[in-house]
């Protein structure tokens, strides 16, 4: 059972641009077991839609099936969500994206719902360059299932029953950007200084935004041995990019080591303040990118942060010259050829 | 003898990719200039080049659409199938090839007539390019049977005018091969033969047009703006019609697209694309054949549990598996109205002419938004890759797209709260929102879950069962709102029914008429959508005997009958063909006298019962 969670707010709470707080960006109270790491990334996708003044009800949020994919009724309570099935996301948030070209796009799944069934739609949907932002909650295992080894699950690795897992694993973010994802980032669902920001920089991204986050299954992959539990992410971190989103037009208050930062400016002038720690790694490289993940790898590190980004590349509605009004607007008057016209057609094929 | 006016069979054999079909619809296009109804099947193989392929067409002045057999006059240009090709010429019949080389011995046949025509050599010695010689080649002999069949020859060369819009090398390099073909056989041959066309006025107002390229128009008409598809034989010209209808008037003043059209990944893509679009308030459509059915089954019992339009149109081959994917059949019925697990049926439509394709497209659309669920348009191979004789499209200038029970903003504002999976009407029929609509109000979970009325996730049995209820009168809801059948009842003894539906109708209808004239009288009646309205029932309840003739082994059509109306296995009896090719009249009729009176058919003469 979801359960609604009382609608009491504080009259003390901070409210953004719209006016709203942060509850009006919450959901039903969540079923997954206490200390989830998927709870945490849905609490930051609500306050990164908070912070940036997004209307919630012009979000939709669309997702497979799994307990990643149950999440999109924990926020955005006001959105519309569509839980569609196992894998197939990416093509139902791409019929949704054709219908309407101006909502905000939430592609929610897992390293199962991705990594597995839904390996071919996850490719394809990164090679149309759709504009959405698709995040993995990436645990290692099959949550709902209860805790098979999954794709992602690093060879080595240990699952709650003691077995190790043979086979190599399946690097999503080094795929992405192999595949041409024109925004690929890496964290961590403990880690909400990092994950706000890039969800933010996320949303802003004109074109297809790949977020895997690595979120531990606290029931089946939080043991010792495995490589997606809480103690061994946070030992085996490591930081790269992404300080924050700064919208356009707006301050920029927060402060930054000049010497080693440089911007990526956004589509409506926001721009996303990145952090070079590796002197050889340009967030707007492919090449450097992919190799800074490998090295990264070699080290048994997990590499976090913006790892590439490039707001160039058409999205599918710019790549098929679409309307700018959405489809799903468009009436008759517009759809129809007419009776007149028909009956120039009829005289075609005469 | 007198000549046979206007009822006749012509066959070509051709290699594939070798440029006949142009010459072989020039043919086809001239008899239905002249006024006469005909009807052309192409029998293709799945390959690209050199495999053969044939053009059958058959000319019926009293307007018999449906295929028949016995071949009158085969024009052979395909040495590879020529041996079986002499073989399926009709005792008497005339049998037209290449005499550039001798014909093989083995091929000679006491009772049919050889009029060779040295097609290359003439092509050879008139026309420069190798190219050109080959395409030129087949209008060589659309000449010869110009003098032998007594074509209009005057439309055959407008036809080529409008073909080449007037490029005059073109034209004239075509006016010369079609002169090559005419002047010899005037030299060499008496002509015309003693069957022939002539002229008439049988077809006002017709269209000759295939029901692939009228689904495509209607999808444009019906407001279909995503389109998501993969291609697969023999749909794929459903998905490229409906773009070249789109390019041409689904355009902004800007140039840019009133359309998205994806070429999907596989068939599970493409209709998960069709459910985001139509969840998200655009009419969105896909268009397969029975694989494609097949992979996207999980995905069309998520729309119908959860509600959501989408349409689908399965142009139907020879299954199972990959099956003979150029020939056609009836055969993905229990696959479409069954797709999917659990408790799920689907409503089909089944057009049976290029005018149905075009209405029934649209008005999917409109029965998948007011119904909340997805409308599956099951034509065939047959009826979508063939030209057709056909009524002209139809549109009402008043007809408004049905867009079913949706909520606007001032709606939600009216209301209390919004309950997406309430009966309000009692009709089955929830309302719906689309994203976006409302800042507070009209918002769901759309799942495949189950769920209560309010759209909350639940595993209460009584709730789930109360949406399955529901969900039933939904399905009867939907009896009375899709296309109702045809029923003719001449009979008058009513005793005995014919119950038929897509492209069996042709066939069926001449049928009828030839079981009159053996003195048979039955009813009909002819389905167009499933589930089945009361017309069905009452029609089924008061004959006696029915003769449920379908194009599949398994009978699916009487299986979908006897689930649905509960009605006795025993009466209802399946006359079948299943072998790639459209059913033919005889052979219906012969299955029909063979029940009725077993003794009566043992061993009848085809060409006698054809008419
Ligand atoms: C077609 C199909 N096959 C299998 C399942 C069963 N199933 C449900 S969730 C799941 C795995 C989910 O794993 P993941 O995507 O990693 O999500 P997690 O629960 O780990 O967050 C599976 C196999 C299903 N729902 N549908
Ligand atoms: S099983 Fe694992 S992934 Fe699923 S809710 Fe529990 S902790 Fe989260
Ligand atoms: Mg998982």
């Amino acid at each position: 059972m979801s359960y609604l969670k009382p609608l009491f707010s504080h009259p003390k709470l901070p409210k953004n641009k719209l006016g709203y707080t942060l509850k009006e960006y919450e959901g039903s109270l969540s079923t997954l077991c206490a200390g989830c790491g998927h709870d945490s990334i849905s609490a930051a996708i609500a306050r990164a839609c908070f912070e940036l003044s997004i209307e919630p009800h012009l979000v939709a949020k669309i997702s497979g099936i799994g307990c990643s994919s149950k999440t999109p009724t924990y926020f955005l309570g006001n959105s519309h969500g569509f839980n569609s099935v196992h894998g197939r996301m990416p093509s139902v948030a791409t019929g949704a994206n054709m219908a309407n070209r101006d909502l905000v796009y939430f592609g929610v799944s897992g390293d199962g719902d991705s990594a597995s069934i839904g390996m071919g739609q996850f490719v394809h949907v990164i090679r149309r360059n759709l504009n959405m932002v698709y995040v993995v909650m990436n645990n290692g295992c099959y949550g709902l299932t209860k805790g098979q080894d999954s794709a992602t699950a690093d060879q080595g690795s240990k699952n709650k029953s003691g077995s190790i897992n043979p086979f190599q694993a399946i690097d999503l973010a080094s795929m992405a950007i192999e595949l041409g994802a024109s925004f690929v980032a890496q964290s961590f669902s403990g880690d909400k200084q990092q994950l706000i920001p890039l969800l933010k920089a996320a949303i802003k991204h004109p074109g297809f935004a790949f977020l895997n986050v690595i979120s531990p299954c606290v029931t089946f992959n939080n043991n010792p041995g495995s490589t997606k539990s809480y103690d061994y992410v946070r030992e085996h971190i490591e930081a790269t990019s992404a300080r924050d989103l700064v919208p356009g037009k707006e301050e920029i208050n927060v402060s930054y080591d000049a010497g080693k930062s440089t911007h990526v400016e956004l589509h409506d002038g926001s721009e996303i303040q990145l952090n070079k720690l590796a002197l050889d790694w340009d967030p707007e490289d492919r090449n450097s990118a992919v190799n800074a993940l490998q090295k990264a790898r070699a080290k048994e590190e997990i590499l976090t942060g913006l790892l590439y980004v490039n707001t160039d590349w058409k999205d599918l509605h710019r790549t098929l010259n679409t309307t700018k009004t959405p489809l799903n607007q468009l009436k008759e008057n517009t759809l129809c050829p007419g009776v007149k016209t028909l009956g120039q057609i009829n005289e075609g094929f005469r | 003898m007198n000549p046979r006016i206007n009822d006749f069979i012509v066959r070509f054999a051709n290699v594939n990719g070798t440029g006949s079909a142009s010459a072989n619809y020039l043919f086809a296009k001239t008899v239905f200039r002249m006024g006469v109804p005909v009807t052309p099947k192409n029998i293709f193989p799945s390959n690209i080049q050199g495999l053969p392929t044939w053009y059958e067409v058959r000319v019926s002045e009293r307007g018999y659409l449906g295929r028949r057999e016995g071949i009158d006059l085969m024009v052979s240009v395909n040495p590879q199938s020529m041996a079986k090709d002499v073989l399926n010429v009709k005792a008497g019949g005339y049998f037209i090839y290449d005499s550039t080389k001798k014909l093989n011995p083995d091929y000679l046949r006491e009772d049919i007539h050889y009029l060779g025509i040295p097609m290359m050599e003439m092509a050879n010695g008139a026309f420069e390019d190798p190219r050109k010689r080959q395409l030129l080649k087949n209008i060589i002999y659309v000449g010869a049977l110009a003098r032998l069949l007594a074509m209009d020859e005057a439309v055959v060369r407008t036809l080529i005018e409008e073909q080449f819009h007037g490029k005059k090398s073109l034209v004239e390099a075509n006016y010369k091969a079609l002169d090559l073909g005419m002047d010899y056989v005037e030299k060499h041959y008496s002509y015309p033969l003693d069957f022939r066309l002539e002229k008439r006025d049988l077809l006002k107002g017709k269209i000759l047009v295939d029901g692939n390229t009228a689904c495509g128009l209607g999808a444009v008409y019906g407001g279909a703006t995503v389109m998501a598809w993969y291609p697969i034989t023999p749909s794929t010209s459903v998905a490229e019609a409906f773009e070249g209808f789109c390019k041409q008037y689904r355009k902004g003043e800007g140039g840019e697209n009133n359309y998205a059209i994806v070429q999907a990944e596989d068939e599970l893509a493409a209709m998960g694309m069709v459910i985001g679009a139509n969840w998200n308030g655009a009419r969105g459509f896909t268009a397969t054949s029975g694989p494609g059915v097949s992979l996207m089954s999980e995905f069309l019992g998520l729309a119908y549990f959860a509600e959501v339009p989408a349409v689908l149109i399965d142009v139907q081959r020879a299954g199972p598996s990959t099956g003979m994917p150029t020939r056609t059949q009836q055969s993905d019925l229990l696959a479409a109205a069954f797709a999917s697990h659990g408790d799920t049926k689907h409503v089909l439509l089944f057009p049976a002419t290029p005018k149905e394709c075009f209405e029934m497209t649209a008005e999917s659309f409109d029965l998948a938004e007011q119904l909340q669920t997805p409308v599956i348009l099951l034509t065939d191979l047959d009826l979508g890759m063939n030209d057709h004789v056909s009524d002209p499209f139809y549109w009402d200038v008043k007809r408004k797209y049905k867009r079913g029970k949706v909520l606007t903003a001032e709606e939600l504002e009216g209301i209390g709260k919004f309950g997406r999976y309430l009966d309000s009407d009692g009709d089955g029929i929830p309302y719906r929102t689309y994203p976006g609509t409302h800042p507070t109000k009209g918002s769901f979970f759309t799942r495949g879950t189950s769920k209560d009325e309010y759209a909350a996730y639940t595993e209460d049995g009584a709730a789930y069962k109360r949406n399955m209820d529901r969900l039933t009168r939904k399905w009867d809801t939907a009896k009375g709102m899709v296309p109702a059948a045809e029923v003719n009842l001449s009979s008058q003894s009513g005793a005995v029914g014919m119950l038929y539906f897509g492209t069996s109708t042709f066939s069926s209808e001449e049928a009828k008429d030839l079981l009159e004239g053996d003195g048979v009288a039955v009813d009909s009646i002819r389905i167009k959508a499933f589930p089945f309205g009361k017309e069905v029932v009452d029609f089924v309840e008061s004959h006696e005997k029915l003769f449920v003739i379908e194009q599949n082994r398994d009978a699916q059509m009487r299986k979908m009958l006897i689930m649905e109306l509960d009605c006795p296995p025993k009466k209802l009896v399946p006359v079948l063909n299943y072998d790639g090719m459209p059913i033919t009249a005889d052979s219906i009729r012969q299955q029909i006298i063979q029940s009725l009176d077993p003794k009566k058919t043992s061993n009848h003469e085809l060409s006698k019962t054809a008419v």
